[in-house]
């Protein structure tokens, strides 16, 4: 989560989770209603405000992240801070900035008339989701217009859920794979080395969040990015073949 | 909202489509609305109020006589029988002042289904009758403390419950909120109102009315009043917005004062929000109208000029809460005293021979305690 505790702490956690093995980084933009996540993002988003982090804020550091790093940066935001800053102006600062591409996890491409051929125009990949509860129809509409990879979510449920249907996953990422070849990256509910190793079988790609701002909020700042640095090796060694 | 219900509410707008145009749901829904509800409900000429501010005739379209006291029980009844029709065991619903809350744990106990409520932490401690009641009728009410503790973070919560739990579980939203197809669904159930008031005001005047009057903070007592007169251009229609502590205090809950559009909790609306997009606290006495965002469908309307919007503040709902009460021997809700409140400023000005209706959306048993507190009286 960008901003939390600080946007100075996040810049110099990316630069941590690249040398520990991360390949791309989604970097949470707090939103005061964030209905699809769980206590552990939904308290990082508040922290994060009451920081006075803002979008503006967060697409500063970006910039000044990417004179640093060449890491795909993603960002992943609820649509409502986009709408607020403007679509056009989004897209356009996001890519002045060096973002690749964009997450919202609550507007499906039914509902992204506008922002997708902005963000194509300015060349932002926008990045959906599916879930479990997707139907083939919306497999395939997703697997069509997502830009980058697709965001398998695993689970029935909201961030930091637990991962109980690993077999499922294996099961529904050869589904949508055989509509395209986008990457298919399969987030949520993904905890620990044990998890990433099971779902990295047979997904090209995984995403920690809700575990990672535990790691953060849970214990000393000043050992902060050590922790990060830990446990990211332990993630990206679980991933890689034996 | 999010792509894992999606399909939820593809399916619940398929089977509501087929519902409303069969006449089996139909004389169901209206079945129940008659026997178990107490459908129709008075339209009722306040003759000493009226006297009292000596200028247009006031009614009052008397949905505090429901079953539950409140109108959301149109809407819950409606959601049930869907419910029913979806195969689904298990229901939850947000709730803020209460009367949503126990109107879906009233239908829950009529259909035998597992019901579980979120509700602010802030709300519960204004409105704990209604917890008790919820309780009482088997369902379980969850705490909800984040954020402002409020009916926006209820409703967050219990999108999440439905995120987790979309396979076994409807989630019976409380007013024409959320992605459609709810704010068009609860409309066309809350229009029984405008339905019988338009039959009521024709018997008993001969004419339709020159206002409508009713308090807006989702907006379903509003829109289920105002929408089978939308096209009847010379009834004049007024919604009440929570005013809070006055406009300029910035404690308030006025969308259409301050407010901007935005998009939350699956509605592009009015919001009152900050220059970043970040949703922002609302005050108002008035658990129900406690709210950041108001139906799409009556953005609609303002910017179409069609309604005209206002606010009435905590201290002018309060005294217009004990001016009906004593005038008339009724107690509104406080969220209804909002409208009363704009009725005491406006029906001076009209001439006696004017009629306005007044959406008279719940009792006022529920607030008894925060009266008492806010009058600063201990029971």
């Amino acid at each position: 989560m960008a901003g939390d505790p600080s946007l100075e702490d996040t810049e110099s956690y990316v630069l941590q989770l690249v040398k520990a093995g991360a390949d791309i980084i989604e970097l949470g933009v707090p939103f005061s209603d964030p209905i699809a996540d769980g206590p552990v993002i939904q308290q990082a988003a508040e922290r994060a405000l009451r920081a006075g982090t803002t979008l503006r804020k967060i697409l500063a550091m970006a910039r000044s992240l990417r004179a640093k790093t060449q890491v795909p940066l993603v960002l992943m935001t609820y649509y409502n801070p986009i709408f607020r800053y403007g679509e056009a102006a989004f897209c356009r600062d996001a890519m002045a900035a060096g973002v690749d591409g964009v997450i919202v996890p609550d507007m499906p491409p039914d509902e992204a008339g506008t922002l997708r051929p902005l963000a194509e125009k300015a060349g932002l990949d926008v990045i959906f989701l599916l879930a479990p509860t997707s139907t083939a129809k919306r497999q395939v509409t997703v697997a069509r217009l997502s830009h980058g990879f697709i965001y398998y979510v695993s689970l029935t449920g909201i961030t930091g859920a637990t991962l109980m249907d690993k077999a499922g996953v294996g099961k529904n990422v050869r589904e949508i794979r055989r509509y395209t070849t986008t990457p298919v990256v399969v987030g949520f509910g993904i905890a620990t080395p044990d998890d990433a190793r099971q779902v990295a079988q047979v997904a090209d790609g995984i995403i920690v969040g809700s575990a990672l701002v535990k790691v953060i909020a849970e214990g000393d700042r000043s050992t902060a990015t050590d922790r990060l640095a830990a446990f990211t090796r332990s993630l990206k060694a679980a991933t890689l073949p034996s | 909202m999010p792509e894992t219900l999606i399909p939820a509410l593809d399916e619940l707008a398929r089977v509501y489509e087929k519902a409303r145009r069969d006449p089996t749901f139909r004389a169901e829904l209206g079945d129940y609305l008659r026997h178990y509800v107490g459908r129709p409900t008075p339209l009722y000429y306040a003759e000493r109020l009226t006297k009292k501010l000596g200028g247009a005739k006031i009614y009052l379209k008397r949905e505090d006589l429901c079953h539950t006291g409140a109108h959301k029980i149109n809407n819950t009844i409606g959601q049930a029988l869907l419910t029913r029709r979806m195969g689904k065991p298990r229901v939850i619903a947000e709730t803020g002042a209460g009367q949503h809350g126990v109107a879906v744990a009233t239908v829950a106990a009529l259909f035998g289904l597992q019901c579980e409520v979120y509700m602010g932490t802030e709300d519960m401690e204004r409105q704990a009758l209604n917890v008790f009641r919820m309780r009482l009728l088997g369902s379980t009410v969850t705490r909800v403390d984040v954020g402002s503790r409020t009916l926006k973070d209820a409703i967050s919560e219990a999108m999440r419950d439905w995120t987790t739990n979309v396979r076994t579980t409807h989630y019976i939203l409380g007013s024409v909120l959320g992605a459609h197809p709810y704010p068009m669904m609860i409309r066309d159930f809350q229009s029984v109102i405008g339905r019988e008031t338009r039959k009521q005001i024709l018997q008993a005047e001969g004419k339709l009315p020159d206002y409508l009057v009713a308090c807006v903070g989702g907006g379903s007592n509003a829109i289920g009043l105002f929408t089978p007169f939308l096209k009847d251009k010379r009834v004049k229609m007024v919604g009440v917005e929570a005013g809070g502590l006055g406009i300029a205090s910035g404690k308030h809950a006025a969308r259409f004062a301050t407010g901007s559009v935005g998009v939350l909790q699956g509605t592009m609306t009015y919001l009152l929000q900050d220059d970043d997009g970040q949703i922002q606290l609302t005050h108002s006495v008035s658990a129900g109208l406690d709210y950041a965002a108001v139906g799409p469908e009556h953005a609609y309307y303002k910017e179409g000029g069609r309604i005209a919007y206002t606010a009435a503040t905590d201290e002018e709902a309060l005294a217009a809460f004990d001016l009906l009460t004593q005038t008339e021997g009724i107690m509104p809700a406080l969220e209804p005293a909002h409208a009363i409140a704009h009725v005491v400023k406006l029906a001076p000005t009209l001439k006696r021979r004017q009629v306005m209706v007044m959406n008279l959306s719940g009792r006022g048993d529920k607030d008894v305690q925060q009266v008492a507190r806010l009058k600063g009286v201990s029971l």
